[in-house]
């Protein structure tokens, strides 16, 4: 059984957003960049059902310009077995991502789809969704647990009520919440050893694929601050602030 | 003029309090407004959205088939009802945001998540990097907008309409390749933490789902809503519906207790509609006292009890 697992490079989690002041982005210069943290997640299932014995091959795969190679060389890492870069570069958005990735999904003839939810920099929580729809295949979002058999998928996802678990006829695409594991720490001869795997560049036009029309930003601008408040020194202060604006 | 698609959301066989919040964005779109409901009996939940202000038509879209919630399933369904509208719009819940990119797709549109503001039909501004930078966005006009809304970002409209109730149905030959098993709700006779006013949440710092109890205690003395920050969660003293934050729920009250939490800017994210934030740590660098309204530096396990007894 083969297991795709798509890997975006975003900014790190831990680089405090600055918006330029002109409004056209976000200041990405001398900025940490890693992977999604919720593709991780992807990754580290995909590997721990690889040494469980129920997947075979994992092949990693990305979207974006030249450096997006190091993204699939940690995915490599982890232990996808080959990487597929799909060398495009500027703004793609989610239609048009998935539309590549549901091609590539097609053409290595994978059984399950792991990524993540959503990526830490657009917010968008779309491609997963849109390549299920766009292969007429079964979704499970904001997946917690994932039980894999020959041929169907036992997810329980994470909703607004509590857990909800489904149960996905082969092949399916699952996309993972931040409980379903913990993404080992790479260790030295795992990333020395990615250097050697197989890495292939292909493009949207060897998949056949043209870029959807586009959301256009118009602008980016920082949210409103919040101001910083007043301390209290004691819990009587504490309850007769908010006792006088009639919060209590 | 706009015609808009509202897809209301049903908990527990009634309207999804966040239904009216999308009412206010659509609204601020302006034009004709219907709300699909889908389900296997949705007779309540269409009574609750008929009752809205704005709302011009109720559709009730029942078959056997949509006694569950599936994205697979409701997609072709909603493709199918969109025809004739310009823009179809989903709450930003894990229902909406599970089921309208699968529209999207279909529709071969790019999808608008998360909403917070309307400038114009077409205009929107939404929320990336955990809302540390707001993207002002315009969507192709001559094609379907299909968008999710932020309801942190909007008041709920009032009710007070009595729109016409009609029954709708979908011929879309429906998958069986998905199939509901179960759902584990947490039962609770607290307030909706997306809906309730006042929100006690804890943290880290509680150490164990038995100190929790305070924390719901002092949330029960004020009538509030219980949540948490990741680190409770994923800890295991809370179970994962209660989080707040860029990937858990995000919140607006009117009062928000932040208790033995440190602030991360995941947090943050899901707080920052608050009207009053309240925080309590025992760490005075934490970073929550940045954005907090009012701080107390102090240990929670004797402020939380003595705060309990004095409100």
């Amino acid at each position: 059984m083969k297991a795709l697992v798509s890997v975006k490079r975003v900014v790190d989690y831990n680089v405090r957003i600055q918006v330029k002041p002109d409004g056209s982005g976000v200041v990405t210069d001398g900025v940490k960049f890693s992977m999604n943290p919720f593709d991780e997640i992807a990754m580290e299932e995909a590997v721990r059902l690889k040494e469980k014995g129920k997947i075979t091959e994992i092949i990693a795969v990305t979207i974006g310009g030249a450096k997006c190679e190091e993204t699939l060389r940690t995915a490599l890492a982890f232990g996808a077995d080959r990487a597929v870069h799909v060398k495009e570069e500027g703004d793609i958005q989610p239609l048009t991502a998935a539309k590549a990735l549901a091609a590539v999904f097609k053409k290595e003839g994978a059984n399950l789809f792991l990524l993540g939810k959503q990526a830490i920099d657009d917010d968008a929580n779309q491609t997963g969704q849109m390549v299920a729809a766009l292969l007429d295949l079964p979704q499970a979002t904001f997946a917690s647990k994932v039980e894999l058999e020959a041929a169907k998928v036992t997810v329980t996802r994470e909703v607004d009520a509590g857990l909800e678990t489904l149960e996905l006829d082969l092949p399916a695409i699952v996309t993972t919440d931040l409980r379903l594991n913990e993404p080992r720490y790479l260790k030295l001869p795992d990333i020395m050893k990615a250097k050697k795997k197989p890495l292939e560049a292909i493009s949207f036009e060897s998949l056949g694929v043209t870029a959807a029309a586009g959301l256009k930003t118009a602008k980016v601008s920082a949210p409103p601050k919040r101001s910083k408040g007043v301390m209290v020194k004691t819990v009587d202060e504490l309850v007769s602030a908010l006792k006088a604006k009639g919060l209590v | 003029m706009s015609k808009i698609l509202v897809i209301g959301e049903i908990s527990d066989g009634k309207l999804n309090a966040g239904t009216a919040k999308v009412m206010a964005a659509a609204t601020a779109i302006g034009g004709e407004v219907t709300i699909a409901l889908l389900g296997a009996d949705v007779a309540a939940a269409a009574e609750g959205a008929s009752k809205l202000a704005g709302v011009s038509k109720v559709l009730k879209v029942e078959r056997a088939e949509n006694a569950h919630i599936l994205a697979a399933t409701f997609a072709p369904q909603i493709v199918e009802l969109s025809k004739g509208y310009s823009h179809v719009l989903f709450p930003g819940t894990a229902f909406g945001k599970d089921i309208a990119p699968r529209v999207a797709a279909k529709l071969d549109v790019q999808q608008v998540s998360d909403i917070m503001a309307v400038h114009g039909a077409s205009s929107f501004d939404r929320p990336t990097y955990a809302g540390n930078a707001i993207l002002t966005v315009d969507a192709p006009a001559e094609s379907t907008i299909v968008a999710t809304v932020r309801l942190a970002s909007f008041t709920a409209v009032a009710e007070g309409g009595s729109a016409a109730i009609e029954a709708a149905s979908t011929s879309a030959v429906l998958p069986t390749h998905t199939r509901f098993v179960k759902l584990e709700a947490q039962k609770s006779e607290r307030p909706d933490l997306q809906a309730a006013n006042k929100v006690v949440s804890g943290g880290r710092a509680l150490g164990s789902a038995d100190a929790f109890k305070i924390i719901y205690s002092f949330a029960d003395k004020l009538g509030a809503a219980v949540g948490a920050s990741r680190a409770a969660v994923d800890s295991g003293y809370v179970p994962n519906d209660l989080q707040v934050g860029q990937t858990g729920k995000i919140i607006a009250p009117e009062l928000y207790f932040a208790i033995g939490i440190s602030g991360a800017i995941q947090h943050l994210a899901g707080i920052k509609d608050a009207r009053t934030i309240v925080a309590i740590n025992k760490d005075p660098e934490a970073p929550i006292f940045e954005i907090a309204d009012y701080g107390l530096v102090g240990d929670l396990f004797s402020v939380v009890p003595e705060m309990e007894s004095k409100v």
